[in-house]
């Protein structure tokens, strides 16, 4: 992986998130092999490729989820490779997991205020307004346990709750996952506008490659635990090869 | 008629006991599916150093409190520096080194204060229908209900624990200490089994003194749902009501056989106990 | 004193073992008998060792070595139950009891009978207990399942206040079985060849469940351990071979309790605490879990630890409640170091030497 600059657009800053020859496995099985990648601030970027291809196995491995075998990861020029899970939220990192991860026994209310849990200034109301203010489905339901909602909603929860910790950079493992093509859609428009309103850096884990290259800025393609391929995202797209042998579509 | 209430208000007063050491189960058990078969050996102990505590300064209630605080530090203990390590390896292993925990606290305060009984008093009369023992008994456990559920529902602390305790992954993607949480559960529930032994144990402790009470403690929390701590009060009142009509109108050998009749009627008729959440079947 | 006997105890059953290479076969003939056949010749060395074992150690260990022999065969039926079906039984000592008394009253009441037709009833008794208990407890899962057994083990003994007139109440029965046969008499001592007669019984035990744990129903059992729903799709008929596997371990532990009985001469409801019910589930992990080896470091393990504890407790002049709670001190924290460091057990630590052992052997 070189430095290549990948301002894409323009409002896009410095690295924020920066792998360096990042490896896992699992047991004999290498999962991921020296993956490099640079993601910048205010960035939205897509992580795509096959089943198995290691883009679970890379957001895991940066929020400590799951041990690297060697390499690094910063967050905004700290090291935080080896830093357990919860320290590593406490940087700015946040992370929703493959199907959300919202815990059904507690309530809608009780799944975002945990979000916030270990910030100091958790009694602070605004954020928790203001989460409930990007997601209306939930302001009705925020007295009921999270078990209720339907699919979509839960997602919309899983992203509020990690959005509840006023994180640099949000790691989204396949929020399309199990959705209709119109709740994907607004789930996606709604990172974009997050992107543009808040400043915050997103990257997002699809294997939707078309409709997550249609909203982000950058792409990387993983093949067996190597990053393929990578480029702005409309390059990506219009690139039939990469496409072809890759992306399936 | 006279007889059928005084069984069923000293039903009442042993079910509270019960009750509070379903509770301390069902709490291990909702964060770890582990059942502590130690819990009446942590108990124990907590008992044998409430009575060293007021044998030395005459006072009842700085032995209760000792009582409260050894269980609430064995139980964090025993959890970080003995269950952790072992849990890891399989759910089997865990099980065993609860077991292996009950034989040596057991035997060790066998080793310390011996196999003899010992007199141990409450603070309260005990003679008579109703005594005060058995209302202290049955108003200690209610406000340790009360208190446990506004800890789990209403502080950080307890939405942490429940967090923790439901989905770990999500918990530590929240910040949660996932491990702590662990830890202090262990705690609490180690505490309330101290308070259920300060309960069930006297007029006479030995160390053999909770064999029969776990039983009827573990049968409460089986029977309430071993994930309902709700269940797990009710089930204790009703096993406590239950084991006092046997033991008045048939006999006191039965009461034990009478309980496992009792598990497995009620789990025959709900697998997961009274209140438990029916759960989606995994495939 | 004690541990050269253990020592010696181990050797010829582990040296029957290493003829046992069932990983190879074809190569040889061994490989080519039926497994029963294979197991019986097994059981047949075994007691030949035990019988050696017994006349190079003399009257004084016959009784430990007899304690070894039917601790072994009711933590192998635990073994079958707990390692083979994944259910945790924390009431075994229960049928022990169960056969125990049995043994005692068919001394007592019907004295002419011979051992083996005491023997053959109280497996046919344990059995009929075995299928009620398991009928009974089919439907409950993992820590229902020991939750329900343990309170078996507290409440079981509870039983012979209740009938004291006909189980002795605490004081429990004590009984007279028949010493040596008169064509051995001067032969063997009395406690020699009731110690034969326990470890017959213990290996015919032994082949029978190596048997059905190697056959059809053992697969089935371990199909359930792993995964019960998949096995339950796969056809296996899930509640039916818990309640056999629940009953064979019934059998196992009645048989054991019948001739520790027979051992002994006497039967009280002390001696079938829950602490023997948690000593026995225990041990199997302490032994290891999935072998039946593991069920002879077990036993081993139950006898001997609680005899160097009460030497130690004497050796180091303890008080009385001391020397008596010391041996259950001792074996949990063994077993808790144990798990700890071998968490397979001492045999799944001993494979492993023995797999480290080959492959330098291999490299060199």
């Amino acid at each position: 992986m070189s430095d290549a600059p990948l301002n894409s657009t323009p409002q896009t800053g410095e690295t924020l998130l920066s792998v360096e020859g990042l490896s896992a496995s699992y047991g004999a099985v290498r999962a991921l092999d020296e993956v490099s990648l640079n993601v910048p601030e205010r960035g939205l970027c897509a992580v795509l490729g096959a089943n198995g291809a290691g883009k679970t196995t890379l957001l895991r491995t940066l929020t400590g989820l799951h041990r690297a075998t060697s390499g690094k990861v910063r967050l905004a020029g700290e090291d935080i490779t080896r830093l357990p899970t919860e320290k590593v939220i406490t940087r700015g990192l946040a992370h929703v997991p493959e199907g959300g991860g919202v815990i059904i026994e507690l309530t809608v209310e009780e799944n975002l205020r945990l979000g916030a849990l270990w910030r100091s200034d958790r009694r602070d109301r605004t954020t928790l307004d203001e989460v409930m203010d990007l997601f209306p489905p939930l302001v009705e339901r925020r007295s009921r346990p999270a078990g209720t909602l339907s699919g979509g909603e839960r997602q919309m929860l899983a992203i509020g709750r990690a959005l509840m910790a006023r994180p640099k950079v949000l790691l989204l493992d396949e929020p399309s996952l199990g959705l209709a093509p119109l709740i994907t859609k607004q789930i996606f428009s709604l990172l974009r506008d997050l992107r543009d309103r808040t400043g915050l850096t997103v990257v997002l884990v699809e294997q939707n490659a078309a409709g997550a290259l249609s909203v982000t800025d950058h792409g990387f393609v993983l093949n067996q635990g190597r990053v393929a391929a990578e480029g702005p995202s409309d390059g990506l797209l219009a690139d039939d090869r990469t496409r072809h042998a890759y992306l399936g579509f | 008629m006279n007889y059928f209430i005084t069984l069923t208000l000293n039903g009442l007063a042993s079910g509270a006991a019960y009750a509070a050491l379903a509770l301390a189960l069902v709490i291990i058990y909702q964060a770890t599916r582990l059942v502590n078969f130690a819990q009446p050996a942590l108990a124990l102990l907590s008992v044998y150093a409430a009575y060293t505590v007021t044998q030395l300064t005459g006072s009842y209630w700085i032995g209760f409190a000792a009582a409260l605080g050894t269980g609430l530090l064995v139980g964090a203990f025993v959890e970080r520096v003995v269950v952790r390590p072992i849990a890891r390896t399989s759910q089997l292993n865990a099980i065993i080194v609860t077991l292996g925990l009950l034989l040596v606290v057991q035997g060790g305060v066998g080793m310390i204060w011996g196999n003899e009984q010992h007199s141990f008093g409450y603070a309260f009369s005990y003679v008579g229908r109703f005594a005060p023992s058995d209302v202290f008994a049955l108003v200690s456990v209610g406000i340790a209900a009360l208190l446990l559920f506004a800890l789990y529902r209403f502080t950080p602390l307890g939405l942490r624990m429940r967090a923790a305790a439901f989905h770990p992954e999500a918990a530590r993607l929240s910040g949660v200490k996932v491990g702590m949480m662990l830890t202090a559960g262990w705690g609490i529930a180690s505490l309330i089994g101290a308070l259920a032994g300060m309960l069930a144990g006297p007029p006479f402790i030995s160390p053999n003194v909770f064999d029969v009470v776990f039983v009827f403690g573990i049968t409460a929390a089986v029977v309430g749902g071993l994930d309902n701590p709700f269940g797990a009060v009710i089930g204790g009142l009703l096993i406590g009501l239950g084991m006092s009509y046997v033991s008045g109108y048939v006999g006191p050998e039965l009461a034990t056989l009478t309980a496992l009749a009792i598990v497995v009627i009620v789990l025959s008729v709900r697998p997961d106990g009274i209140l438990s959440r029916p759960t989606a079947r995994k495939v | 004193m004690t541990s050269p006997t253990t020592q010696r105890e181990e050797r010829p059953a582990a040296s029957g073992a290493g003829t046992t290479p069932p990983r190879t076969p074809g190569t040889s003939r061994w490989g080519a008998l039926p497994l029963p056949a294979r197991h019986l010749l097994l059981a047949a060395l075994g007691l030949a060792a035990v019988t050696g074992l017994l006349f190079a150690t003399g009257d004084l260990t016959a009784l430990r070595i007899a304690a070894v022999g039917y601790t072994m065969l009711a933590i192998a039926g635990l073994q079958l139950l707990v390692g083979g079906s994944g259910q945790v039984s924390l009431g075994h000592g229960a049928f022990m009891m169960i056969g125990a008394y049995s043994m005692a009253l068919l001394v007592l009441h019907q004295p002419t009978l011979p051992i083996v037709a005491n023997l053959g009833i109280i497996v046919l008794v344990s059995i009929v207990a075995g299928v009620a208990v398991g009928a009974a407890t089919a439907r409950l899962h993992g820590p229902y399942l020991a939750g329900a057994t343990l309170i078996l083990a507290v409440g079981l003994p509870g039983l012979t206040h209740r009938y004291h007139d006909f189980l002795g109440g605490s004081n429990g029965l004590n009984i007279r079985t028949a010493g040596v046969p008169p064509f051995l008499d001067g032969l063997v001592t009395t406690s020699e060849w009731r110690t034969l007669v326990v470890w017959t019984t213990v290996v015919v035990g032994l082949a029978l469940l190596a048997t059905v744990s190697a056959g059809r129903l053992g697969r089935r059992m371990r199909a359930i351990r792993d995964d019960e729903t998949a096995a339950s799709m796969a056809g296996i008929p899930v509640g039916k071979t818990k309640v056999v596997a629940f009953v064979i371990a019934s059998a196992a532990g009645g048989l054991a309790g019948g001739l520790q009985a027979y051992v002994l001469g006497t039967v009280t409801p002390s001696s079938f605490t829950l602490v023997l019910s948690l000593t026995l589930l225990a041990a199997l992990v302490l032994g290891g879990i999935g072998s039946l080896w593991g069920a002879l470091w077990a036993s081993v393990a139950i006898v001997y630890l609680e005899i160097w504890a009460t030497d130690l407790a004497r050796s180091l002049n303890m008080t009385r409640d001391a020397e008596n709670n010391l041996p259950i001190v001792f074996f949990g924290i063994v077993l808790i170091l144990v798990l700890r460091f071998w968490p397979l057990g001492v045999h799944g630590a001993l494979q492993n030497l023995r797999a480290r052992l080959r492959a330098r052997s291999n490299s060199s």
